[in-house]
């Protein structure tokens, strides 16, 4: 059993609850019920912040593209962009597929959920300012360029799925060695860790409080693993994260959800 | 009316501009120069627009952009009126950006041009601070640029959508030390704001207070610690920042 936050919808706080993050239970008083009993909302209230071509692999497959035109020159700090409040979703609700497009990104991303103000934080206390851990759905329009904020391919409604709930920190001893598979309809189709991170959880943690404060309730995302697996309208998209949980939610045509993540 | 957010007296009030001084949400009446002043609504997203004036694009060397270039900051990055902004000791090139905010008033999407001014609800003057050293071609411009701590003042109030006959026709400047020394007018914006309210909400839900910063024109010129920056938009507000330096910090 592990300890974790969770959001129920309707409910005004978070609950800290006991679930089973491989069985995908709930401990709720002397019941035991499946994550699919359970409504759950977005447990964030805070900005999410992802963070791009943290992977190795992410970046060796620009290969020799980062020293031409438009990028001159590797990436020196962390990239970050804003999954903004309009994206936000939760679990085993609807991602919107916009009119025109095939296909959606999912972008299977450790969340990492700030406890306290990180301001310049050191490498060797960064975990110290990390309250839990979270999985979150960094869903994309597909697009290749990494030039210009892709704010019309990654900020769209529903677009940033988080949960099903927050791990307590204390009980994820390693954040930077923990297995990521996707799942589209039961199928494997992605598999990665964060043991193969650019910059540690730590060190990521360090050099972006360089820059720009984190707040209490802000998540981190660590990056999204390359080969980014796609989706399709009716695709069932879950993305498992050891020991944290799993994340699943289904890809709807746009038309068909009246009001944001409700089909 | 122009209405802003404000500490007086150890607590958070709204208040209005009246006859020279604020008018509190308590019906008290104080001297401007008593209150500290805080961002005139707490933001939810923020957009920011680079390069949406022909002159600012052709003076950092680009082509006008053929759609929109948005991108998003964080909470971290505001600061109210008569504030701070840190300049790091390292850097060589911190400029200003004076623009206009446009405020949205409800929830909106897919919105027709003719209908976009019907979404905001207001104005106000922002400060769209850039560190150039930090320039990265990934994501440009990115956060290190754009989203440092207390780099976008934002103030000192929001005016009213209905007493602003043509948000797309003020004058914006800024003075360092009273010296102009940026000139420009939002009627050269090259995407106007129905166009970005249709942009943006052609492919997302825009809420209450989300706001857009609608960029900026010809001028930028580096500023040190010490500089007063006062960024004004005509009948909008007059936004005034000093720079401080790493020194007053102790993570330096």
């Amino acid at each position: 059993m592990t300890r974790a936050r969770i959001k129920v919808l309707g409910e005004r706080n978070l609950a800290l609850v006991d679930v089973h993050a491989g069985t995908n239970t709930v401990v709720l008083g002397n019941r035991v019920l499946s994550v699919n009993e359970i409504q759950f909302d977005n447990p964030i209230i805070g900005t999410v912040y992802g963070t791009l071509l943290n992977y190795k692999g992410a970046l060796e497959k620009l290969g020799d593209a980062v020293n031409h035109k438009p990028y001159s020159s590797p990436p020196l700090a962390p990239i970050l962009y804003i999954k903004p409040a309009n994206t936000f979703n939760h679990y085993g609700a609807a991602i919107p597929i916009p009119p025109g497009i095939e296909k959606l990104e999912i972008g299977a991303a450790l969340g990492l959920v700030i406890g306290k103000l990180a301001v310049a934080v050191e490498e060797k206390n960064a975990l110290n300012y990390v309250a839990g851990y979270t999985i979150v759905n960094d869903v994309s329009v597909p697009n290749e360029s990494f030039y210009r904020p892709g704010v019309q391919h990654k900020a769209r409604d529903g677009f940033c799925p988080i949960g099903p709930w927050i791990i307590d920190c204390h009980e994820v001893e390693n954040p930077d060695d923990l297995a990521i598979r996707v799942f589209i309809n039961g199928i494997l189709q992605q598999e990665n860790s964060t043991s193969n991170l650019i910059r540690s959880v730590s060190r990521l943690l360090a050099d972006v409080t360089e820059f720009m404060t984190l707040s209490p309730g802000d998540v981190l995302l660590v990056g999204v693993p390359e080969d980014a697996p796609q989706a399709k309208v009716g695709d069932k998209v879950r993305i498992e994260i050891a020991g944290i949980g799993s994340l699943e939610n289904v890809i709807v045509d746009e038309s068909e959800i009246n009001g944001r993540g409700k089909i | 009316m122009r209405k802003a957010r404000i500490a007086y007296g150890g607590a958070i009030h709204e208040a209005i501009e009246w006859e020279g001084r604020l008018k509190l949400d308590d019906g008290r009446i104080v001297e401007a120069n008593k209150v500290t002043w805080l961002t005139p609504i707490v933001p939810r997203t923020v957009f920011a627009l680079g390069l949406n004036y022909a002159d600012h694009a052709a003076e950092l060397s680009f082509d006008a952009p053929s759609e929109p270039l948005v991108f998003l900051k964080g909470p971290n990055t505001f600061i109210g009126h008569q504030a701070y902004s840190r300049r790091p000791a390292d850097v060589t090139y911190m400029h200003y950006e004076c623009e206009l905010a446009v405020i949205i008033g409800e929830t909106a999407r897919h919105v027709k041009k003719e209908e976009a001014y019907k979404y905001i609800k207001g104005y106000s003057v922002a400060n769209d601070y850039a560190i150039r050293d930090y320039l990265e071609n990934y994501y440009r411009p990115n956060l290190r640029v754009k989203n440092r701590d207390t780099c976008t003042p934002f103030g000192p109030w929001i005016v009213d959508a209905t007493d602003i006959e043509d948000p797309m026709n003020l004058k914006l400047t800024t003075h360092v030390n009273n010296k102009l020394v940026q000139e420009g007018t939002t009627a050269d914006m090259i995407f106007d704001i129905p166009s970005l309210i249709v942009y943006l909400t052609s492919f997302m839900t825009l809420s209450e207070n989300d706001v857009i910063l609608t960029g900026t024109p010809k001028g930028s010129v580096d500023t040190t610690v010490g500089d007063v920056v006062v960024t004004e938009v005509e009948g909008i507000g007059r936004l005034v920042n000093t720079i401080i330096g790493d020194d007053s910090f102790a993570n330096r």
